[in-house]
């Protein structure tokens, strides 16, 4: 098995519903706590393991808002692993998921130095490197509804952003909206295969942006400015 | 990359104590200006394990859980952190059976002290080999992602490293004409290739904002980068430097690592003023330090809103 996400870049709606939900969902989990720092002083800061950016795509009038969560992409050739000299971060050879051993980890940073998608986040105060956990500890949980083992993050977004599946199955759920709308890996030319997957936004007719003048709009103007007085 | 006091230190002094073993290993093995007496051997040997274990304490400092440093020994065969830290601990062994043949009277020609002279060299330019290599290892750094970077290391080292023998030797009144020699051999090597570094690091040759965000058919710019105040990312990544202070302190670089004590060396020089072009050296190797760290652009930064790295 190899289990990551598709983010559909077109449906994101940028809520942060996603990192909420994964803060919310791991604090009390395998590698929580999630910790925050002076949450309600001045400069609020802590540890997040999804973070959602926003981009400007094309120049105007070709112009698209794109809101980019980033999570940990669960990489093939994950370097992460690899320059940790603890053992402390890890591959699980069953499902692909990377991890880091809370026991084992003495704080280095080197793992986020290696890693280019800013998915590894120190914790100051238990000094050990967090990161998504893929929700190991909820998509296997037999206690919960099968609807229900999915990353916390994924069942949360109200648009349906974002999806889990095994992308060794060449006809899962993932591999297909990969297939079909010709989804991209990030920065592919370092050579980390990362699992996760985007999927660029539809290609849509750009509408005018104004209005021609026509005796209806002249009139709704009219109407409109009469309401508001 | 935000330049960490505790690491920059670490990599200087151990650097320059590495360097210092390698030397004396060296002038043992190929009687340069006629080696040094027991005595002597003690003296700098353990000059050179006290710089290394003052580096090394030091390095200590940068972990957030330094109780689990122990067990960064256990994976040599993927990381160069691990390789480094194996090879620094086996060190000291190796460094203390050696310094105990010469307490106990030891010469060149018992083979035993043969062998481990040979062996403490080679482990002395093997660490800071390793050392280079933790940086060079890293693709998501191009500035550092270059076989320069551990040639550097080593270079570096190994020119601290004479300078602090040939003020010993001057301290025991001994000749220095070979060290001199090699003295200046090895700054104008170390010299050349920081210049051929800052030429290589010159123009940005990594991934760009397109291809870290996939959309490489149209321009990409940053609209919002979602948090408010400082992130670890931003912290541990964030760091940056006016390019007109970069340029200054390359000048410093060259001025007080390189040109000041590689021209100066020709001289005829008492004690006190080599002492003076060594800690002007250490503070030239100080700030190559600092740019290290401070020039290197990690690709995160591309998610922050930078069009290249
Ligand atoms: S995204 Fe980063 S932390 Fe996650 S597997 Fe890839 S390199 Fe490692
Ligand atoms: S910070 Fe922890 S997990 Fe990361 S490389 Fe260091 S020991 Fe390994
Ligand atoms: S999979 Fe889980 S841990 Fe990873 S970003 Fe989603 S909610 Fe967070």
């Amino acid at each position: 098995m190899r289990l990551g996400l598709v983010i559909d870049l077109d449906v994101c709606v940028g809520c942060n519903a996603c990192t909420v939900s994964c803060k919310q969902w791991n604090t009390s989990g395998t590698t929580g706590p999630l910790t925050d720092y002076m949450p309600y002083g001045k400069d609020p800061s802590g540890v997040w393991f999804n973070r959602i950016r926003n981009y400007e795509i094309g120049d105007y009038p070709n112009n698209k808002t794109v809101h980019f969560p980033m999570s940990c992409m669960h990489c093939e050739d994950a370097a992460c692993v690899t320059v940790c000299p603890t053992g402390a971060s890890y591959k699980r050879k069953e499902d692909g998921i990377v991890l880091v051993d809370q026991d084992k980890c003495m704080g280095c940073n080197y793992c986020s130095w290696a890693c280019p998608y800013g998915a590894r986040e120190l914790d100051r105060e238990d000094g050990t490197m967090k990161k998504c956990t893929l929700c190991v500890d909820r998509i296997y949980d037999q206690s919960l509804d099968p609807i229900d083992r999915q990353p916390s993050c994924v069942i949360t977004c109200p648009a349906h952003a974002r999806h889990f599946g095994d992308f060794d199955d060449p006809n899962s759920n993932v591999n297909k909206l990969v297939r079909e709308r010709g989804g991209n890996a990030l920065m592919p030319e370092l050579g980390y295969n990362p699992t996760n997957m985007y999927l660029p936004p539809r290609a849509v007719k750009n509408e005018p942006a104004l209005e021609k003048e026509s005796l209806i709009s002249k009139v709704k103007d009219w109407v409109n400015k009469s309401v508001a007085r | 990359m935000h330049p960490a006091i505790s690491v920059i230190f670490f990599t200087v002094v151990s650097g320059a104590g590495y360097g210092l073993m390698a030397l004396v290993t060296l002038s043992m093995l190929f009687k340069i200006d006629g080696g040094l007496d027991h005595d002597q051997v003690l003296v700098s040997g353990t000059l050179a394990m006290i710089l290394i274990t003052i580096g090394l304490m030091s390095s200590s400092l940068h972990l957030a859980n330094p109780k689990n440093a122990w067990r960064s020994m256990s994976r040599f065969r993927t990381s160069w952190l691990s390789r480094e830290a194996v090879l620094a601990v086996s060190f000291y062994p190796m460094a203390a059976l050696w310094l105990l043949q010469w307490y106990l009277d030891s010469s060149m020609s018992n083979v035993v002290t043969l062998v481990l002279t040979f062996l403490l060299f080679a482990g002395s330019i093997a660490v800071n080999f390793a050392t280079g290599m933790l940086y060079a290892s890293l693709k998501t750094i191009p500035q550092w992602n270059t076989s320069l970077v551990p040639a550097n290391y080593i270079m570096l080292g190994l020119m601290l490293g004479s300078l602090l023998l040939t003020l010993l030797r001057l301290y025991y009144g001994l000749p220095i004409d070979q060290m001199l020699i090699i003295n200046i051999g090895l700054i104008a090597t170390a010299g050349i290739l920081k210049i051929m570094y800052y030429f290589w690091i010159g123009k940005p040759h990594g991934p760009s904002i397109n291809t870290a965000t996939a959309f490489t058919r149209a321009t990409v710019r940053l609209f919002d980068v979602g948090h408010t105040s400082g992130t670890f990312l931003t912290d541990e990544f964030g760091y940056q430097v006016a390019r007109f202070k970069i340029l200054l302190l390359r000048w410093v670089v060259y001025l007080a690592a390189f040109l000041i004590p590689g021209t100066l060396l020709a001289y005829n020089l008492e004690f006190d003023s080599l002492m003076v072009l060594l800690v002007l050296a250490f503070i030239g190797v100080f700030v190559e330090r600092w740019l290290f760290f401070a020039e290197a652009r990690h690709v995160v930064t591309l998610y922050h809103g930078n069009q290249r790295v």
